[in-house]
Formats: structure tokens, sequence, C-alpha cells
């Protein structure tokens, strides 16, 4: 398999990669294939399901929309790297107790994606959570706990507070 | 040895998941997220053309590729490929045709297999699927399901129709009820509707993927699949692959909704593929193959005639189908419309019932099962003729239903279907419904709207719903010739120190099984619900099961559960009796401690687990194991219900339809977990409404699929549903002893008829009399200008609605 290849250097989960990729490889291959990230997942090939949401510079990306080559001096956050020093991010942490998810597929693409939206509205309205999530596919949840649970880590980042919500009980 | 604290109990309580701790992290398990030593890759070429003979397949430049190992034709797996199966011939005289997982001489839908690439990456197998050169004759097409079933043009030749059986059932033959013509010809009111149920497609996010391991004693596959213990036995049959050398894995699998209760090609191909090159081999379909490779879901032509009496009692039901089955018989393509035989009365005492049903052939991808797989055909249909009922005698829609449900006094009740609800209190959901949908209100704003000539109008959709689940009494799946029985099971592990494991049948893909099987067992063992382990999804782990479908796993296979840990119970009594030196009679068993009865004396079950496993000194004979399990048949099936409510804004100008409010009222008995019911809920609710408002499979007349991606398939977003009100009444099913029926259907059953009713309440008095599914702006405004321009203003009924 002769193909030319380019060389990219980046940052991905906080740990610098430097490989030699096709230029046609796509971000999310890179991902999951080269770096062995499954945690980001293909749902589609048309860019509609968001199932491969990653953040490039802190932006939720499509990662099947972006080609590794692309990437190349940036910064890629996945699932994988969203939880710091062994704590879960405040929407991980909603995601579970607000029962945001069922089969999981499109979650690790929804949690970035919301995480995307809470960096440019920290305090979104239901509508806004809505519509700031339009580009995520969910066939199992029907959204509603997926907006409650975007709405609660809101909550809980603007409150400072580093444990769930109040009635709420974490998964063991 | 004292009495443990008294605990909390589990089962009730709204416990977040388990299995979310490694989803929410990325440390997720999908089929394709398998890499194995040595692990080749498979590509599908696929026909375009829907019906087409094949001439010639040129494979010489594909197969000297880059990276290529082999290229496999109908032509080279024909002596080995055997047929797909089909469990369910609901008829002795069913004609089935033959089904290779590779087309051989001809293609019956476009995006059947035709030649099969493997190779070192996905990416070289798909480049060079690219180079298959395939010839084609073309064959006229039939994609019409009432063009199909005149046998103008006869799909498969040998069968000599393109109808594949005609099933009956005639409550005057059963003796369940009267002659169904006798009775129409007596009513004093007889209406006739045709509905048509538009393909869906499943939609799972994950697209499906196999992985085989040839290189063991054993093969091993990991599928993407609902059903992996069904998925073992068929595989050897059709195959011929000793069962005993075959081990199915289910990981963690990214939805099904009855798309991945399947029996697939793709799986047949992948394992003979690793088989012939001794490596593994791996397949992963794009979205694009999933839309048109895997099934599809409902797609019939349903014609109905009900009578009644002026004073609103319906005397008698007839329903005519026609079913589309595609190209072939799937696992259970053939009984999915007859698993909605049953429903068509719904909740209601009819007097007389017939249903015929037959299924055609057309030149689609086969339908089969997808969420509720016949309940919501059969409950649209009855749900709309209630609602056309109440408008033809100026009756509300509410009270109409009334007339005619079964009150709650007199379950159990043999239904005109012949099937016997246990329990049930439609009075209690519906009275319920009605004070939190503010139903009287809402009549009043939509009273108001109209008066005011507001070119937003305001509907009120209302819809009953009862679903037999819990699938199913082994005897009644042989009594419809179901190739299978319907019982579950379960074993209960007791380790030394007292944490217990479960192994279930049933096969979880985002039904949180493993939480609520951890509640259950921690109640009824006393052990911490974090000692509980739940294993499942692999048949060396799970050696028998019959996998997780038709709201089945909690009514089923939770029962094989409580019937294993009631084995637990039993034999750990023995050996707490003998530690305690008492009669094994006078040992209580409460909160995980045993005790003498009417004595301070006990021990606990970590104490027993711990003697039995020392088995130093156990009673005589005493096996040394508490371990058991037990396989359960339900005697009956369930019957969850519910009253759905749905106010939809139609705005007269542009079609716009919004679901202005959605209140559902649902009795699925006990409630294990009331966090996961609700979501099982809300998921099910979007399912149907997108049913009513966004979804259909397009084939234009040549057989392609117009619909073929999520650009063109509109599955909802977020923007596109409304918050839901969901709430509950509690009447728990008598047939088994957690009082639980089921509720993974239940949204998808009533949401798609409150919907549609409530779109045609808001525009009916503009002479609008129908709208078909998917209710798109384009169709509802076409809707009232042709009922404007046709000048039908329908006289204002006496009574409102």
């Amino acid at each position: 398999m002769a193909s030319r290849t380019q060389t990219i250097s980046l940052t991905v989960d906080g740990v610098r990669y430097t490989d030699d990729v096709e230029p046609r490889l796509l971000l999310v291959q890179y991902l999951r294939e080269v770096l062995g990230k499954t945690g980001t997942v293909v749902g589609c090939d048309t860019t509609n399901c968001g199932a491969c949401t990653v953040l490039v510079d802190g932006r939720g990306i499509k990662s099947c929309t972006m080609l590794a080559v692309e990437a190349d001096g940036h910064e890629v956050t996945t699932i994988e790297g969203l939880s710091a020093n062994g704590e879960l991010h405040p929407l991980q942490r909603a995601f579970n107790t607000c029962h945001a998810l069922q089969c999981g597929f499109c979650t690790p693409g929804m949690i970035m994606q919301s995480a995307s939206l809470l960096a440019d509205n920290p305090d979104p309205s239901e509508e806004e959570v809505r519509h700031g999530l339009e580009g995520n596919l969910c066939r199992c949840t029907g959204y509603q706990n997926i907006v409650a649970a975007v709405r609660q880590a809101a909550a809980e980042t603007a409150g400072h507070a580093s444990s769930p919500a109040s009635g709420s009980e974490a998964t063991q | 040895m004292t009495i443990m604290e008294e605990r909390q109990a589990e089962i009730g309580r709204p416990r977040p998941r388990k299995e979310d701790a490694r989803l929410i992290t990325g440390r997720s398990r999908y089929t394709d997220n398998i890499t194995l030593p040595g692990m080749l890759h498979l590509a599908m070429v696929r026909s375009p053309l829907a019906r087409a003979r094949i001439t010639g397949i040129d494979t010489s430049a594909a197969a000297s590729a880059p990276g290529v190992v082999q290229v496999l034709t109908g032509a080279d797996l024909a002596a080995e490929q055997g047929s797909m199966p089909n469990a369910w011939p609901i008829t002795p005289e069913q004609k089935t045709p033959p089904h290779p997982a590779v087309a051989v001489d001809t293609v019956n839908f476009a995006g059947e297999i035709v030649a099969v690439v493997i190779a070192r990456s996905a990416a070289a197998a798909r480049d060079a699927s690219e180079l298959i050169d395939v010839d084609y004759e073309d064959l006229p097409v039939v994609t019409d399901l009432a063009t199909a079933a005149r046998d103008e043009e006869v799909i498969h030749p040998d069968l000599g129709t393109n109808r594949s059986a005609t099933w009956v059932f005639d409550s005057a033959q059963a003796g369940t009820g009267g002659d169904v013509e006798e009775a129409l010809a007596n009513s004093e009111v007889v209406i006739e509707r045709t509905f048509t149920q538009q393909r869906l497609i499943p939609a799972f996010m994950e697209p499906r993927s196999t992985v085989v391991d040839p290189t063991g004693e054993q093969i091993t596959m990991w599928s993407a699949t609902q059903i992996p213990h069904v998925l073992r036995v068929m595989l050897a049959l059709t195959l011929g692959v000793p069962e005993s050398k075959l081990r199915v894995i289910a990981p963690d699998v990214g939805g099904g909704f009855g798309g991945k209760l399947q029996v697939t090609p793709e799986e047949v191909i992948t394992l003979l593929a690793a088989r012939r090159v001794g490596k593994p081999c791996k397949y992963t379909e794009t979205r694009s193959e999933t839309m048109m490779g895997a099934h599809h879901g409902r797609d019939q032509l349903q014609t109905l005639r009900l009578g009644a009496n002026r004073d609103g009692t319906v005397t008698g039901l007839d329903v005519r189908l026609l079913a589309d089955m595609g190209a072939y018989l799937g696992l259970i393509t053939s009984g999915i419309p007859i698993l909605g035989a049953f429903m068509y009365n719904g909740i209601y005492k009819f007097s007389a019932y017939r249903f015929e049903c037959t299924n055609v052939f057309t030149n689609k991808v086969w339908t089969d099962a997808y969420r509720g797989a016949g309940r919501p055909e059969a409950t649209f249909a009855i749900e709309r003729m209630m609602d056309e009922l109440a408008t033809e005698l100026g009756m509300d829609p509410i009270e109409v239903r009334r007339k005619n449900w079964i009150a709650h006094e007199e379950f159990p009740f043999t239904t005109v279907a012949s099937l016997e609800y246990d329990s049930g209190n439609y009075e209690a959901a519906t009275d319920k419904a009605l004070e939190l949908f503010d139903y009287e209100g809402l009549r009043a704003e939509q009273r108001r709207r109209r008066e005011s000539g507001d070119p937003v109008q305001l509907g009120i959709g209302v819809s009953t719903f009862t679903e037999m689940c819990g699938l199913a009494p082994s005897r009644v799946l042989g009594a419809l010739d179901y190739g299978a029985g319907g019982w579950e099971y379960a074993q209960v592990r007791v380790l030394p120190t007292g944490n217990v494991e479960v192994v279930t049948g049933v096969s979880p893909h985002g039904q949180g099984h493993v939480t609520a099987w951890s509640q259950i067992v921690a109640d009824r063992l006393g052990v911490p619900f974090e000692n509980v382990e739940v294993l499942y999804g692999d048949t060396q782990v799970a050696q028998r099961g019959m996998d997780t479908y038709g709201s089945r796993s909690l009514a089923v296979g939770g029962m094989a559960v409580v019937a294993a840990t009631d084995k637990v119970v039993e034999k750990a009594k023995q050996v707490a009796a003998h530690m305690l030196e008492a009669a094994t009679e006078d040992i209580e068993f409460s909160g995980g401690q045993f005790s003498v009865r009417g004595t301070d004396q006990g021990v606990s079950f970590n104490d027993v687990a711990l003697a039995t496993f020392a088995a130093h000194d156990l009673p005589d004979g005493f096996e040394p194991s508490l371990d058991s399990d037990a396989t359960f048949d339900p005697e009956n099936f369930s019957f969850p219900h519910g009253t759905h409510l749905a106010a939809m804004e139609v705005d007269t100008e542009t079609g716009q339809v919004r679901v202005h409010k959605y209140v559902c009222v649902d009795d699925v008995g006990h409630v294990i977990n009331p966090l996961i019911v609700d979501g099982q809920v809300h998921g099910g609710l979007a399912q149907g409404i997108a049913q009513a408002l966004f979804e259909e499979a397009i084939y234009d007349e040549s057989g392609t699929l117009l619909t073929g991606s999520f650009t063109e398939y509109l599955v909802p977003s977020a923007p596109d549903l409304p918050e839901f009100t969901v709430d509950r009444t509690y009447t728990p099913a008598t047939t088994n002893v957690l009082g639980v029926k089921g509720v993974g259907e239940a949204g998808t059953i009533a949401s798609t008829p409150a919907i549609v009713n409530g779109i045609l309440d808001a525009i009916r008095h503009l002479g609008v009399e129908d709208v078909p599914m998917p209710c798109s702006p384009s169709r509802v405004w076409n809707a009232i200008q042709q009922a404007r321009t046709s000048g039908q203003q329908a006289p204002e009924p006496e009574v409102a609605p």
C-alpha cells in the first residue's frame, strides 16, 4: 500500500504525538486506528450524527469531517481525555445521574458537543441546549434527559460544586 | 450475630446506572473497537439495481489490488452459504424464496451483496471493491405493495406469485366472538378507512459490525446483535457448523430497536471469509450500507371496517392487511404483522373481529422487527378508527373510548382476539392523564382559536394502548408456528466473599439490565447493590438465553433471575440451619440475615457463603455450592397499557406542525427503576412521534432508496422534540411475582396515533379527513388546500370537538 504520507504533530488528550499519515485519513480514523482511542465512535458517513464529535482547540468538531492532516499542530480532546485527575467532568457526572444515555453510542459526541456548548454559553436555556445539540443524533433517549444533564452540569459548574446535584446518587 | 440494620429497598429506587461508568469515559466495547492480531477487513460490493440477473463478475483487478487477500462472489460461496433463515413460517403453505447471503444469479433489492473483498485494511478493501465490475441484465422492478399483490410481475418466478402467505384470525371460528360480517350488517354505523404504515428504518446509532476469529478450537463471533443466542443456533443450522464449535459474543451494542434482531448476510459472510482465510476478519458497515442493507420496519397497507351503534358501542371490526416483506424473508419478517393481529381490538370489548393479512414480496430490502413490531401498526389503526367513530357520532374521543374499554373490575378479561388480559385500569390512567394535560382547558383554548380564526389551530390527539409483551409463553409461540420457545434463563453464583454473579440470558443494548438485575438481586439476597455483578451477552458465559426484544427482558428474564435467587436462598437456609443447629423449617431469611424463628440467633449471607465455599462442615449429603440456575417460561403475556394525550399546533398557512404539549400516563406494573423506565418511555415517544411526523424510507420506481442517509432520512434531533410529561399508574401484572409488565415499546406504540389524531383534530373543521404519515408540513398544507378548494366544509358537530 504505497501511498504518499505526511507527518503530523498534535496533542491528543494531553499527550504529544507525531505520526506519518495518509492525507486522506480522517481525524476519527487517526484517533481510533492509529492511537487506539476507540472511545470516539463513527455513526454515519454524512456528518449528520455527531457521534464522533471531539474538541479541537476547545471547539466541538465532527472528527469524521476533518482530515488528520488538518489537525496538525492543534490540540484535540476526546471523551477519553475529558476527566482530569481521576475526577469525572461535571457533564460526565450529570449524564450518569440524569440517565442521559442508554446504549451509549452517541454519548461521547453528545458530551463533547455539550462541553463546547457550555464553553460558549455557561447557562443555556432548555431551548438553547436543544439547538446547541442539533447536530448530534440520539436514538435512545428522546433527548429529554440529555437536555436535563447539560443544564445540571451548567448549574453545577456555575455553583463551583464538585459533587452531583442533591437528591441524586452517583454510580459506583 | 446481630440483625442488620433495616436496609433501604433497592426495587423502586431511581439508581443511576452501573453501565454508564465506562460509556461516559470512552471505555466502550463496541464490536468495531475490537482489533485482533493479523485481523483482515471486509468490504461488500452491493447491487445498485433493485432487480437484475448477474451475467458476469470480473474480480481480477480487485484481486491484484494492493493489500487484497481474497475476493469472493456468490458462486464461490454457493456450496457453503446455505439460505438465510426464516424462523417463523406463518402457514404451512408459506412461500419462502431462497435467500443467499451473497447473491448468486439474481439480485432482488438495491443494496444486496454481490461480492466481498478481504484485505489487510478496511481502506484497502474499500478501494479494491470499487474495481469489481459486475454485469447486470435489468429485470422489471416492483416496489409498490398493492401492485406486487396483483402478481403482474412475479419477483421470484419459481414461487409463481408475490404472495408469500395469507393468515387469518376469525373470532367466530376461534369461539371468542361473533361473525364480523353479520355484526357489521347489523350496525347502525359502519366506518371504512385505509391507512398506510410507511416503511421505517430502525436507525440504531451504531452501524452493524462483526468480527470473527476462526483460529481457536471454536469459531468466535463478536457481533452488534440483540440476539447472540439465537444467532448461534441459526448460524449452526444455516452453515452446518456444529453449534458447540461456535461462540457468539454481543459486546456493547449501540442500540437495536428490533433492527439488530436478525441473522444477517454480513454475519454469515464474515464467518465464511474468516474460515476461508484462517485469520480473524472484521466487517463494519457504513451508515449508507445500514440504510440500504439492514432490514426496515412497518410498511403495511391497512383496510379497516368498524361497526358501531349510535350510542358509540363498537359492534365489530374487520381488518385486512397487505404487508410488504421486501425481497426476502428475514428471521421473523413473516410474523411481524401477526404480532399485531391480536392487538387490533386494543383495550376494547368488541363482540366480533376478523383479521386477514397477506404477506407480499417487493424489490426492496426485507422488513422485520422494528420497535413494537406489529403492535404499533394495530394500535395506530384502532386508535385512528376510534377518533373517526367519535367524529362520525359527534362524541368526545375520550367518551367513545370509555364506552368501549374493559372496565377495571372486569379483569381478567378474554378478548375477542383470544388473549387473556390479566390486569389493567384504563380509567385510572386516563383520568390521571386528563388531569395532567388540563384537557378541559386545552379544549377551551381550541375553541377560542377556532372561533377567532387563528392561523395556528390547536388539536387534541388521544390514544390509548395496550400491548402483548413479555414474549412469550412457549406454548403460544408453538401454536403460532414460531420456530422457538419464549423462556428465559438465569444463573446466580455466590462467590466465597458473598459477592454475587448473576448470569442472564437476555442481551442488553441500552436497557440497563445490569442495574435493574442488581437491584432485584440485592433485595432478594439482602446483599449490597454494589456487590452484584451481572454477566451476559456471551454464549460461553450465559450458556442459555433467548435474548432481548418484545419488552421481554424484565417480565421473563427478570423472573428467571428471581427464580434462581429463590433457589439460592433455599440452599443457603440448609447451611444456615446447620450452622445454627436448628431445623431448616425454622430458618427465616430477611435483609441478608438468616435467623432462627423466635430467637436472636442468626448468621449473615456472607457467613453462609464462606462456610459453603470452605465446605468443612456442611449438612450430610449437601452439595457444597449455593449456585443455582433457573429457566422461566411465562404463563401468559403481560399487558402494559396507557393513555397518551397530544396537543398539536398546526399552522394552517404553512402546514407547520408543533407538539404543544405531550402527556402520557403508562401502567407498566411495578417499576424496578423509575429513572430507567422514564428513559424508556422518552425514547419510545421519540420514535413514535418520528413515525407520525418525520420518517419514511422512500424508494423510487426503479427501486433506489432515496432516503439512504441521515441527510434524507429524518431522525429527529433535540429541537424537533418537546419536553414530555411522563407519569404512571400502577396495576401490577398478576402473572409474575415481580408484578412487572415491560416498557420498552410502550411509548412507540401509543404516540404515533396520538400525534396524528391531534393534527386531524386541529384541521378537521377545515374539511381535512386524513393526512398520510409522516405528516410533513407539505402534506399538511396540501391536505388543507385540497379541502379548501373542494369546498368541503365539514358540518360543525353538535358536541365538541
